[in-house]
């Protein structure tokens, strides 16, 4: 048998190119492409007055400038639709106030950093020459800032949205008021958590090349959805999607800011490239990917929850409120997933959650990776939490007697989903996880050893957060599967790659299926010329959707190359194999054949193209009676097939965090990280626990460092590398992983996404390690040292509890 | 910043980039960077932030890691280059390529460059790092993915394949040698 691939840590084979400067992201193709820059708000609300561009023709090297004024021209000329409001991705029935931006501004601003004008020029330094002398005059209008004013609409964003109000939403399941007035215990807690935003390496960028005889379009865009884009640009142009191609060339991150689309450049720039019948290309600078590109995460929490004796939650009662920026061009998905994921792997008696979506003069929200879960869990780990001090128990004991069991699944929340189905677990083994971690990271030794070093003055503390994630949403995915006549195996599959590791996990699978070296399988990923049918990367469901979608495609090719082979060998399909890339009859390896001629034969021919296709002409095949292709055959040795699931896989992990604050500066370390994850079967092990180790980096950065400073006026304060403070090597701790492998029911290789799982529950694992390790109370995240010192001096005060510390709780001394 | 109906002054540059010396006309104001990129054509140098805190458009010049966003192209006049595409190719890596994809230091892939680059040069200067000393040579670059673990294990893992080549080459394996002459970093190549 051939070595399964599948499980193994297999080196990347994407790596040859990226490590020696030889793969190309998007700013590494159209060099001789003429250059972009906008002119962008610099008001976070503002009426539009006047544009005079007049500055910007002298410039040497000016191309074109573009306002509003001429797209609305050119659409009534060219029957496009480039002036019209970009479209709402994701309609919902609560969302009764969708508002989305333009690709130019048209009359008004609502945030600093939108695009107002679009200057082509030779290149990019001239293109920004030129929007510097652009004069832009605004009449000012009063901002919208932050959660609070929002929801107390004393201004608005849109005059036609009085309450600010874009989406409400009540989902409840039981009767919350009875359980509640009926709990022994009840508590309340107000949380809030700030923005983030995903913040790849690699901003942005479109290049486009119109080929006017043809009448058609490529376009390359720094994406995680080319066939969406491809859809987009092909809707706005007026061109038919066969005459868009889209291509995601190597893509240097995306956390979720990609999948956002069209941008308004990724409208704009091929729209230009037509009209001026060149190639045009625009990169994002790492400003504009602040005050233009998405951010996450800011929501303000009222939780109530009722729960007996044993902490067991009989009722829970959930209030958010989610700032959405200034549009909501991707729907109401975040807060959808915060309102539903906040479940965990725990099962409360009853559940309401009611939620309000807010118009903001800020940049539009969309999900950045973990997508609402991270505020989802912090809300249900804070409440975990304060549940334990309450009734001075074990943390951990706590959330054990909330888990779902494994007997359990599949577990129905009786929720709707994001993906519009009902919330139904599919798997997991919730207090096998726990027993993992609690081995892992020495549960009670470490809670002994943060008790003992409190008791000599130090300020050491340990947390645990718990989450599940909705992995591999549909709709669906597909792939291509093809076996060249060199016997090399190609396999295309529609979504995009940003560092995954798909052309090597997914190589594998295609190998495992095809019983062929891992070295003559090579994926292609992103590329409509190759797939045109897709969804994207987001959801954590690359692996599940399209590794599925190259396995029974896989499975196809693998039929027919054992039929055609059988035929050829005079032997029973049945009793074939794949292995090292020929068919041979079990048992009799002697007996076979490369897949390399399975492939010539698969297509009869009558011109021979070179010695090995010789074969398969028409005066060398020997039966002459049946027609070449029999009739429910096709040429080729290939096969194309699609995964499109019931509903979302679910995995889940447990992560514990210590940490030791300096009694002075209020710094905080991270002493250990451990997490236990469960996605079913590892793919790639190696390739997974990279995931885990990006997504816990994020998770330090969110928690500790990183937040989005807008002032009152909605200017971003730090929008740059220098004040936004994404942590280095130096911030992000060795992290200690271990694995539960629990199988999908739901997909015929068992698995569940993985991508986003270590960013989850970071925002609660270390609110409740540094709460540890301060006896004060925590509810408000991310927590600088800035924070923390001012939470003491409020502590000192009177005005911010200490931590309810009992004799039988984990944290109390021993 | 030149005004705007006057043509920009071009100026001579003599420079030497992964062993080659180019002659090139740029506007003063041309970054390294982009020089790099687009009129060289080397696409490996990446640039994540243009003011210097990414370090993911590091480059070696005269041996010294040096963020090619911060520099002028004159600038570099007279001065040795070593970009991503100067350390290794495909087929014949630097111990740093080796180790990053043995190690899965990398993940998109973008940030890359710029840690090759600087760790190329940190194991020329310390051939046997401790783990502290491996993170904090690192610690000067952004990742947004990998959480730097197995870019730590990388720079490590570089230091021994380099320990490992030069022993064999000292040992008197010319083919262990002339692999090491290939991958080492040339620290005095100041251009004369």
């Amino acid at each position: 048998m051939t070595t399964k691939l599948f499980g193994e840590p297999v080196q990347r084979v994407e790596d040859a190119k990226l490590v020696t400067g030889t793969a190309h992201f998007l700013d590494d193709l159209g060099h001789d492409a003429l250059g972009v820059a906008f002119v962008r708000s610099p008001h976070a609300h503002a009426r539009l007055l006047d544009i005079d561009a007049s500055g910007a023709l002298d410039v040497e090297g000016l191309v074109a400038v573009y306002t509003y004024e001429d797209l609305l021209a050119a659409d009534e000329a060219e029957g496009s639709s480039v002036s019209h409001a970009l479209p709402l991705l994701i309609p919902h029935p609560c969302l009764h106030a969708p508002r989305t931006g333009y690709a130019l501004a048209r009359d008004k601003v609502n945030h600093v950093g939108e695009p107002v004008v679009m200057v082509v020029a030779r290149d990019r330094y001239l293109a920004e020459d030129a929007a510097e002398r652009v004069v832009v005059t605004y009449d000012f209008l009063p901002p919208v800032v932050g959660v609070d004013n929002a929801r107390r609409a004393e201004r608005t964003v849109h005059e036609d949205v009085p309450d600010n109000v874009a989406a409400h939403m009540l989902q409840q399941v039981g009767d919350v008021d009875s359980a509640m007035a009926a709990a022994p215990h009840r508590l309340r807690l107000d949380l809030d958590i700030e923005r983030s935003a995903s913040m790849p390496m690699e901003g942005k960028g479109v290049l486009a090349r119109w080929d006017a005889a043809d009448g058609s379009m490529r376009v390359y865009s720094s994406t995680q959805t080319s066939t969406s884009v491809r859809a987009a640009v092909a809707a706005k142009l007026g061109l038919p999607a066969g005459k868009v191609e889209c291509i995601a060339p190597m893509v240097g991150g995306g956390f979720g800011v990609k999948i956002m689309h069209p941008w308004p450049e990724e409208v704009l720039v091929p729209w230009a490239a037509r009209r001026l019948d060149r190639e045009v290309k625009w990169v994002e600078d790492r400003r504009e990917h602040f005050v233009s590109s998405a951010h996450e995460r800011g929501q303000l929490q009222e939780v109530e929850v009722g729960y007996d004796d044993a902490g067991r939650v009989l009722a829970l009662d959930v209030r958010f409120w989610h700032d959405n920026g200034a549009y909501t061009p991707y729907g109401v998905i975040v807060p959808i997933i915060t309102s539903t994921q906040l479940l965990g792997p725990y099962k409360p008696g009853a559940y309401r959650c009611e939620w309000w979506s807010l118009y903001t003069n800020t940049v539009i929200v969309t999900p950045y990776r973990g997508a609402g879960r991270p505020q989802g869990v912090y809300a249900m780990e804070r409440t975990m939490d304060a549940i334990a001090a309450q009734l001075g128990l074990d943390r951990a004991d706590v959330r054990a007697h909330n888990f779902i069991t494994p007997d359990e699944m599949p577990y129905d929340h009786g929720l709707v989903f994001q993906d519009g189905r009902p919330l139904i677990y599919d798997s997991g083994d919730f207090p096998a996880s726990l027993a993992k971690l609690k081995a892992l990271a020495g549960w009670e030794d470490t809670l002994a050893m943060a008790a003992a070093a409190r008791a000599e003055g130090r300020r050491v503390g340990v947390g645990i957060a718990c989450y599940v994630e909705g992995t591999g949403v549909g709709p669906y995915e597909g792939a291509h599967v093809v076996v060249e006549t060199s016997g090399k195996v190609k396999v295309a599959t529609g979504l995009t790659t940003q560092g995954q590791g798909h052309f090597t996990s997914f190589a594998q699978i295609a190998a495992d299926e095809l019983g062929v070296p891992l070295e003559d399988v090579e994926v292609v990923t992103g590329d409509t010329r190759r797939f045109g049918y897709a969804v994207g990367t987001f959801a954590s469901r690359a692996a599940v959707m399209s590794g599925n979608a190259i396995a029974l495609a896989s499975r196809r090719v693998r039929e027919k190359a054992l039929r055609i082979a059988g035929d050829a060998l005079e032997a029973d399909p049945g009793d074939l194999e794949i292995v090292d890339g020929s068919v041979r009859v079990k048992g009799s390896p002697a007996s076979s054949i490369p897949l390399a001629t399975v492939a010539v034969l698969s297509n009869p021919l009558r011109y021979a193209f070179d010695e090995a296709s010789k074969a398969a002409t028409q005066f060398a095949t020997g039966d002459t009676d049946g027609p070449p292709i029999a009739d429910d055959e096709e040429p080729g040795l290939e096969g194309t097939d699609y995964y499109s699931p019931t509903q979302a896989t679910f995995a889940n992990g447990m992560h514990v965090a210590v940490v030791e604050t300096d009694p002075e500066t209020a710094e905080i370390h991270v002493l250990r990280y451990c997490v236990v994850h469960d996605c079913g079967p590892l793919i790639n092990p190696m390739i997974v626990e990279g995931q885990v180790h990006g997504g816990v980096a994020q998770g330090v950065g969110g928690a500790l460092y990183e937040r989005m400073e807008y002032d009152e006026n909605g200017q971003l304060l730090n929008a740059s590398f220098m004040d936004f403070l994404m942590p280095y090597a130096s911030e992000v701790p060795h992290i200690e992983i271990d694995h539960l492998e629990t199988r999908s029911p739901l997909n015929p290789l068992g698995i569940k996404g993985a991508g986003e799982a270590g960013v989850i529950p970071s925002a609660a694992v270390f609110a409740a390690a540094i709460e540890d390790a301060e006896g004060i109370v925590i509810r408000r995240m991310p927590i600088s040292p800035s924070d923390l010192f001012e939470l003491r001096r409020q502590h000192v005060a009177g005005d911010v509890p200490s931590l309810n510390r009992t004799p039988q709780g984990d944290g109390g001394p021993t | 910043m030149t005004a705007p109906e006057e043509i920009e002054q071009l100026h001579a540059v003599r420079l030497r980039v992964n062993g080659v010396w180019h002659d090139a006309q740029v506007p003063a104001r041309r970054l390294l960077s982009d020089f790099l990129r687009h009129d060289l054509r080397l696409t490996g140098t990446h640039v994540g932030c243009e003011h210097g805190v990414c370090g993911a458009c590091t480059v070696l010049v005269d041996g010294k890691p040096t963020r090619s966003c911060l520099m002028l192209a004159v600038g570099a006049r007279d001065h040795e280059v070593i970009t991503v595409e100067g350390l290794g190719t495909p087929e014949a890596m630097h111990p740093v390529q080796q180790a990053f994809r043995e190690c899965h230091g990398l993940q998109c892939g973008f940030c890359t460059p710029g840690f090759l680059t600087t760790i190329a040069a940190f194991v020329e200067e310390n051939p046997d790092p401790t783990e502290d000393e491996a993170r904090e040579a690192i610690s000067g670059n952004l990742c947004r993915c990998t959480g730097y673990q197995n870019i730590v294990k990388s720079v490590l893992r570089t230091a021994e394949i380099t320990r490992d080549s030069r022993s064999s080459e000292t040992s008197g394996d010319q083919e262990a040698a002339e692999e090491a002459r290939n991958v080492s970093v040339d620290h005095d190549g100041r251009a004369t």
